[in-house]
């Protein structure tokens, strides 16, 4: 989480794929990568760097459902709540989860090790009622399938 | 049906290149180095191939529009934004066979005249972006990528572009609004990407599945192509069958296949009593008819739309008030809040449904919703906010009993 690893991923990024408008969204993605969230300080470098106006960028992050500036826990679970995981229970799946973390959607544990997001389509229907942490899929979610990923998690 | 879109996915190390060179991969694109652009634009048109990312424009119009542009330089940009609810058809060929959709691409480069390619990705699409990092390498190294390619003089390069959550970026000019660093919000059309696209220059923005055909049109010839499935709307379809299904999954088959036959040949039947199904994701309107045929004028004269193929079954158990609500609270988290129609159209439908599944409907607030649809599809500016009241109005036309059962007394 320190401040030079996502510097070092901004120059990465601008030294591969230049410093024109067009490089802010894989800047601010390799920032959200690394950090797990858009630190003020990085909007100022991108600032400085990319030479876009602080309310552009903000407008920019607000916009995206994976960026933030909000500190996020270790494990971000995103769940798919679509109409084909709704089909198959995932409102269930989500009662699950909140009572095994004792946090409800969109907020992070006191920890600060998850993050709980209901989330559109993840394009797993045909693996209904499915889910995210972080980079890893959970697919055919059952009551105590959630519970086992959530217990191992949390070691 | 011999399969053309899904022909490798089975093979073991299907993403590899040499797996894919071993059974004619790449042979498109060779074939393409010796013909004019026009020639290629041609075999795509008689092919008449559609659109398959849910819009259906004939892609030979589309790339002869914009390969006429006078703008330099030109563009072409693969969607991988796929994220209609209902739709997992992309992945399918972005996980398993990524060279099917480098080579395509390369040969849309080649048609409409440049030598810039990007692929536009959902960014939970990571084992997906893992393979096409590693294809475009391999590409590069085999010379189907890069410079001077197989010596013909055409030069060619593709970049990934990871979008980051929003589902409306898969509509194509907020996904070039989204590439050029901003918001994505739609713009008014026209201008189309053809004239004006990324950076203001011509660009082609195609569908994966859309552009996985390519290969075997080009190698087949388009007239073959025109053959398969339904006259009207040829070729093979992926449909994308998922919801209250024994057998969800993706199937490759020919357009105008029966519904039924779908549902019941592949997808193992309906899990319980079949009550409806939205043909073409959350964006569509529902049928009931379980006859209709899988192409997109039958969808279209039966009511609703083919869009991405994405078939959401739905039993007799599930009410229809909260598949209605479950669509328009999906569309009101998604309006990009640009155009008051769409904003404020979503909001007020969300609440109103609330109600209704709270048990505290109003009476007179049915024919409003079917008013307030009708005026969104007339007058929002892209195609979410004109489809956000699909799911919704034909919930409400086809059982309004349903829904008045839950007025308030």
């Amino acid at each position: 989480m320190s401040t030079a690893l996502w510097k070092t991923k901004v120059d990465e990024v601008t030294k591969q794929r230049g410093k024109a408008r067009e490089t802010l969204l894989p800047c601010l993605e390799a920032i959200q990568e690394v950090s797990g969230y858009i630190p003020q300080e990085a909007v100022s470098y991108l600032r400085e760097n990319l030479d876009v106006p602080s309310v552009d960028i903000y407008g920019v992050i607000t916009f995206y459902g994976m960026l933030t500036t909000k500190e996020q826990g270790k494990y971000v679970i995103r769940l798919c709540n679509s109409l084909p995981c709704y089909l198959n229970n995932s409102e269930n799946m989500l009662e699950v989860i909140e009572r095994e973390l004792g946090i409800k959607a969109g907020e992070t544990s006191p920890d600060k090790n998850f993050t709980l997001e209901v989330v559109p389509c993840l394009g797993l229907c045909d693996k209904a009622p499915a889910m995210m942490i972080n980079d890893k899929i959970y697919e055919n979610l059952t009551e105590e399938s959630a519970k086992k990923i959530i217990a191992e998690l949390k070691g | 049906m011999e399969k053309i879109l899904t022909k490798n996915i089975d093979k073991p190390n299907s993403q590899d290149i040499e797996v894919y060179l071993a059974d004619g991969g790449y042979k498109a694109l060779e074939k393409v180095l010796t013909l004019k652009p026009e020639e290629v634009i041609d075999e795509v048109k008689k092919s008449r191939l559609v659109g398959r990312g849910g819009a259906a424009f004939p892609v030979g119009l589309k790339w002869s529009f914009t390969s006429k542009e006078d703008g330099e330089p030109k563009f072409i940009v693969c969607n991988a934004d796929e994220g209609e609810p209902g739709t997992f058809k992309d992945r399918v060929i972005l996980r398993n066979d990524p060279h099917l959709l480098l080579e395509a691409i390369i040969i849309g480069g080649y048609a409409i005249g440049t030598s810039h390619g990007y692929i536009y990705v959902r960014g939970e699409y990571y084992p997906e972006i893992e393979v096409l990092e590693k294809a475009i390498k391999q590409a590069k190294e085999k010379g189907y990528l890069g410079n001077n390619i197989l010596r013909s003089g055409f030069s060619f390069n593709i970049q990934l572009y990871k979008g980051a959550g929003s589902y409306v970026c898969g509509e194509e000019t907020a996904l070039l609004e989204s590439m050029e660093g901003n918001r994505g919000s739609p713009d008014c059309r026209p201008p189309f990407p053809a004239q004006s696209g990324f950076l203001g220059k011509p660009t082609a923005v195609n569908n994966v599945e859309t552009l996985a055909n390519i290969p075997a049109i080009i190698i087949n010839g388009g007239n073959w192509y025109s053959k398969i499935g339904s006259p009207g709307s040829p070729g093979p379809k992926l449909f994308c069958l998922s919801g209250q299904v024994n057998k969800p999954g993706v199937y490759e088959l020919p357009t105008g296949i029966p519904l039924r036959e779908l549902i019941e040949n592949y997808g193992g039947g309906v899990r319980g009593e079949f009550k409806a199904v939205l043909p073409g994701g959350v964006s569509s309107s529902l049928l009931t008819d379980l006859d209709v045929k899988l192409d997109y004028k039958s969808i279209a004269k039966a009511g609703s739309m083919l869009g991405s193929g994405a078939v959401i079954v739905i039993n007799s158990d599930t009410s229809m008030i909260d598949v209605a609500k479950n669509t328009i609270d999906f569309f009101a988290h998604e309006s990009c809040g640009k155009c008051s129609v769409c904003r404020e159209g979503t909001r007020r439908a969300r609440e109103i449904i609330t109600r209704f599944a709270n048990g505290g409907g109003r009476a007179e607030e049915l024919d409003l919703l079917l008013e307030l649809g009708e005026v969104m599809y007339d007058t929002a500016c892209c195609g979410l906010g004109q489809v956000a009241m699909s799911a919704t109005t034909s919930a409400i036309k086809l059982f309004r009993d349903e829904f008045e059962q839950k007025v308030r007394e």
